[in-house]
């Protein structure tokens, strides 16, 4: 019997590989994942990155050290507040700059702000992949409360060139505690809403739960932090663990993943450690509004030149979406001689061929989803 | 491969998935009765707060004489080479002895950081709050002195999205 014959009426499954982007909704930006599939089952996912490449690091050693910042922001653009922040921290580490107390407590509210507007952008987008398009709208509508206090107080609204080298480039504005702390009363009723349409509704729970876990042993190895790492329960807030800037003054807790729905580590963990962290962002931006010095210049500390010492330095901080770190070796310059940006998200998703395999096509958008990636910070 | 266990069990009702929606449906229809948040963009425009970082402008003497006096600090300052200055001689006596006879920003380059305000000595170039000019081609998205300091003249007199919204017809981008 011919060769032809014997498989005849045999229907044999192959893999096929399936282009899931770079203009896929569910990517978060341009990113194309290359998935390798048994039929709806995913058995390998290849992350093709650098679509939104710009050359950030190269661009920052011909730059002087104050005009890194607007860079800094395009970085991960969800939460620019915060990657001014760090690299602000890092180069004042550097040059050994001592800050006014109202500069610290400033910054802190406006990181915490700018967290909790970068995790409403995560469950909304979160619930849209899975389907539900009122979420997203419901968060933007109070993201775009933050972006508007923001706006008040440094006029941009998403790429904000806040905080400087040795201080801010603006005192907050008047009425500003008043206005926040209106937000934050406003803000907390919110959250309960949240929990009601979105964290446990059944559909999305179903979706989620028992999906993509990520064991404590895999994460740690793949580098991963923020709540993607907190989600597997594991305890690692750079706010608590190094602290850093004004964080232990304050009264507040991790938040980390319980396993309250399904098992640990899961996407419903991670989604949930990010509605966690807003409350406790809430907690701190309360305390802080309260415990503002009322007297001191922000731009007291700001150096008339910044020419950091010969030196090098590496200084991490925790972002809405986990460790970002600046590595920068400075030549006594007023430009950086190299600028290493550690992004967290890169991390992150490395991980995921690691937890998507054995799940299938429409998982991989709810862990997609639940890493929270940006590509902006990604591909740099 | 990756761990694959399933500790979640839905109930027997759960999986009718029509009780789930309903509740959600319910949260979503109390919403009608609150104040709605968006605004109709085009009719009605969004005020930014003041100090918002738009469009540039180039600011006049009370004379009519202009303040910048050509000494490329703004263009110094900014991290992505988006001003070009030509100075030149002033024509008049008494006064400042440079002026710019060009005076070029490209917006397409122009990431708003706002260092130029900044680093500016006579608080010439100014940030306005305009941020509608988006256009089609590229070569218009280069402003040069003359559009600077028409878009001074819109806006040295008040909020112009104020104006819009109460009715008056006030354009910023035709001269772009």
């Amino acid at each position: 019997m011919s060769e032809a014959l014997k498989n005849f009426g045999v229907v044999k499954a192959e893999e096929m590989v399936l282009n899931m982007g770079p203009q896929h909704p569910s990517t978060h930006g341009v990113l194309r994942l290359r998935i390798r599939t048994d039929g709806e089952i995913v058995s390998h996912i290849e992350p093709h990155i650098g679509y939104l490449h710009r050359c950030f690091e190269k661009h920052c050693e011909n730059v002087t050290y104050p005009q890194v910042i607007p860079y800094t922001d395009r970085c991960d653009y969800l939460a620019s507040m915060n990657n001014n922040h760090v690299y602000a921290m890092a180069v004042e580490k550097l040059m050994d700059i001592e800050l006014p107390e109202r500069v610290e407590y400033i910054r802190v509210i406006v990181a915490e702000l700018q967290r909790i507007a970068s995790h409403l952008m995560a469950l909304g987008a979160m619930g849209l992949d899975l389907g539900g398009v009122t979420p997203i709208t419901w968060t933007f509508r109070d993201r775009e409360r933050i972006l508007d206090l923001f706006e008040y107080t440094c006029g941009a609204r998403l790429l904000y060139n806040y905080i400087w080298i040795g201080g801010l480039s603006h005192d907050l504005p008047p009425k500003f505690v008043q206005y926040a702390n209106e937000f934050l009363d406003y803000f907390e009723k919110q959250i309960v809403e949240y929990d009601r349409i979105l964290t446990y509704n059944k559909i999305f729970v179903e979706r989620t739960a028992d999906v993509g876990v990520l064991p404590v042993d895999v994460a740690i190895s793949y580098g991963c932090s923020g709540p993607v790492l907190r989600g597997s329960g594991v305890n690692w807030d750079l706010r608590k663990n190094e602290p850093y800037s004004i964080y232990d003054r304050f009264e507040w807790e991790a938040a980390v993943g319980k396993g309250e729905v399904g098992t640990l580590g899961d996407c419903w963990d991670r989604y949930w450690v990010r509605v966690e962290e807003m409350r406790q962002s809430v907690r701190i931006v309360r305390q802080a509004l309260a415990q503002l010095p009322k007297e001191g210049d922000v731009h007291a500390a700001i150096p008339k030149k910044i020419r950091p010492p010969k030196g090098e330095i590496y200084f991490r901080a925790e972002n809405p979406k986990g460790d970002l770190g600046f590595y920068i070796i400075s030549d006594g310059s007023p430009v950086p001689y190299r600028l290493k940006m550690r992004s967290s998200t890169f991390c992150n998703l490395s991980v995921l061929n690691e937890i998507a395999r054995g799940w299938m096509i429409s998982d991989v958008v709810a862990i997609l989803g639940s890493l929270d990636i940006v590509l902006g910070e990604i591909d740099r | 491969m990756a761990v694959v266990v399933k500790t979640y069990e839905p109930k027997f009702w759960d999986r009718f998935y029509l009780p789930a929606i309903l509740k959600g449906l319910a949260i979503t229809l109390t919403r009608i009765f609150v104040r709605k948040d968006t605004i109709l963009y085009p009719e009605h425009k969004h005020v930014p707060a003041p100090g918002y970082r738009g469009l540039h402008r180039l600011n006049k003497h009370a004379d009519g004489r202009i303040k910048c006096v050509a000494c490329e600090m703004c263009a110094t300052a900014c991290p992505s080479n988006c001003i070009t200055i030509e100075p030149s001689a002033a024509p008049w006596d008494d006064g400042e002895e440079r002026y710019p006879i060009k005076f070029e920003i490209n917006l397409l380059r122009c990431i708003y950081c706002g260092f130029c305000e900044l680093a500016c000595p006579k608080d010439a170039i100014e940030l306005t709050e305009v941020y509608d000019f988006a256009n089609y081609t590229r070569d218009s998205l280069v402003i040069d002195m003359d559009g600077l300091l028409e878009v001074y003249e819109v806006t040295s007199q008040g909020s112009i999205y104020t104006r819009q919204n109460a009715g008056q017809p006030v354009k910023v981008a035709q001269q772009l």
